[in-house]
């Protein structure tokens, strides 16, 4: 792959990016607490943050939680019609709020 | 041996069929659609729901929107802008009539939202269509507010740095108007980028970190900040807030990806 078409992509990705809190609705589905309130430690840097304010990149069926910090993948959920997908080996820990 | 019964199962947020009562133009790309959905938990001013078309083969195709209306008020309303090449938002916008039905989930995400009780000074910045989680914020601080005295009102003082491209594609430009005329401790601050009108003195450019240090208070007052829009200017803002002292922690962000309105 040449650099320029590396470049390119990267820019596409870049505008592209939302926030935790636009994969509320899929991280329903595998939490009954509000995910994006939560707080996650990246496994890879350590950075602590709420899960709302990490980047979301979604592609097609997946969405990848990255951190702002050090880019790394925290949290990856995906579904397909009859599973749900959830990859949590990039936070070392989540912390939520229990319901009353 | 005994049966124990199993605790109730959790439910995720529930996919519902809303009902469109009304569809208003806002501005020429933009409607507003006045939804009944039955079984409506409430919300909070910020958040969103996703909603899902789907085809007649099963083709789905899921987009959030964000939440127009008040948690005050009985019915829930959505604000979308057309994009003309895309695939969900121009049947939003141009084909749906009152009586039709949509697919939605919600309330959803706790981390952009706010309400008076979290306190003031409110900031917000917003970018084309990333003043629809903002709008609903200023709705419902004016429904709180409005019996409320004017110390009330000045514990929680907001202001709106609002980017559209022409005079006419400002949303809810009334509205918002007739708000801060009502009110002294909101301002509004718009800037055209592209086209202004003869006599225009407001803002004229891109946001920038000058202006938004016009605008906002400064970071020892340490306001909360609330920042939506395309994610280039989301992130600009930011970043621009930050440079100029604001605790990163109170600055939120909510984008909407490449295009998410014009700005
Ligand atoms: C949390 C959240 C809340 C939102 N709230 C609102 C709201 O209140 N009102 C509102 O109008 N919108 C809102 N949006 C945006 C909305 O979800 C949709 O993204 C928008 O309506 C466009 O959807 P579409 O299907 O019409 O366009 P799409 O078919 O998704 O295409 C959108 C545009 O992006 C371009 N595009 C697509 N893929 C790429 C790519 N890879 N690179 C560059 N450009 C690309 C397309 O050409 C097209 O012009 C919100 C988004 C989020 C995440
Ligand atoms: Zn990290």
């Amino acid at each position: 792959m040449d650099g320029g078409s590396a470049t390119r992509r990267q820019a596409v990705d870049e505008a592209m990016r939302l926030d935790g809190n636009a994969a509320a609705g899929i991280l329903s589905e595998v939490f009954v607490p509000d995910l994006t309130t939560a707080r996650a430690a990246c496994a890879s840097c350590g950075a602590i943050r709420e899960v709302g304010a990490l980047f979301v990149y979604a592609h097609g069926m997946g969405t990848v939680l990255r951190c702002p910090s050090c880019g790394a993948a925290v949290l990856r959920v995906a579904r397909t019609r009859t599973r749900l997908w959830f990859d949590a080996t990039g936070a070392r820990l989540l912390v939520m709020t229990a319901a009353e | 041996m005994s049966t124990v019964s199993a605790p109730a199962r959790p439910r995720a947020i529930a996919w519902r069929l809303a009902s469109v009562a009304e569809v208003r133009a806002e501005t020429v790309t933009t409607r507003t659609l006045v939804l009944d959905v039955p079984g409506w938990p409430g919300h909070r001013a910020g958040q969103h729901v996703d909603v899902r078309l789907t085809a007649e083969d099963g083709y789905q195709a899921q987009r959030s929107y964000s939440i127009a209306s008040a948690p005050e008020t009985p019915r829930l309303a959505l604000t979308v802008e057309r994009l003309e090449d895309g695939e969900v938002s121009p049947y939003l916008t141009d084909v749906l009539r009152p009586g039709d039905r949509l697919e939605l989930r919600g309330p959803i995400g706790g981390y952009f939202v706010w309400d008076v009780t979290l306190g003031g000074p409110l900031l917000l910045v917003a970018g084309g269509s990333g003043i629809v989680p903002l709008m609903a914020m200023l709705r419902h601080r004016a429904a709180v507010l409005q019996h409320a005295d004017a110390r009330a009102r000045h514990e929680v003082p907001a202001r709106l740095l609002y980017s559209a491209r022409r005079w006419d594609d400002v949303i809810y430009r009334e509205e918002l108007a007739r708000l801060a005329e009502g009110d002294e401790t909101l301002e509004v601050a718009l800037t055209l980028t592209r086209e202004a009108p003869r006599g225009w003195t407001g803002f004229r450019r891109r946001i920038d970190k000058m202006m938004l240090a016009e605008v906002a208070w400064p970071p020892a007052e340490r306001p909360r900040a609330f920042v939506c829009g395309p994610t280039p200017l989301v992130e600009a803002v930011a970043a621009a807030l930050v440079e100029l002292g604001h605790d990163p922690a109170r600055v939120k962000t909510e984008r909407f990806g490449p295009t998410g309105g014009s700005a």
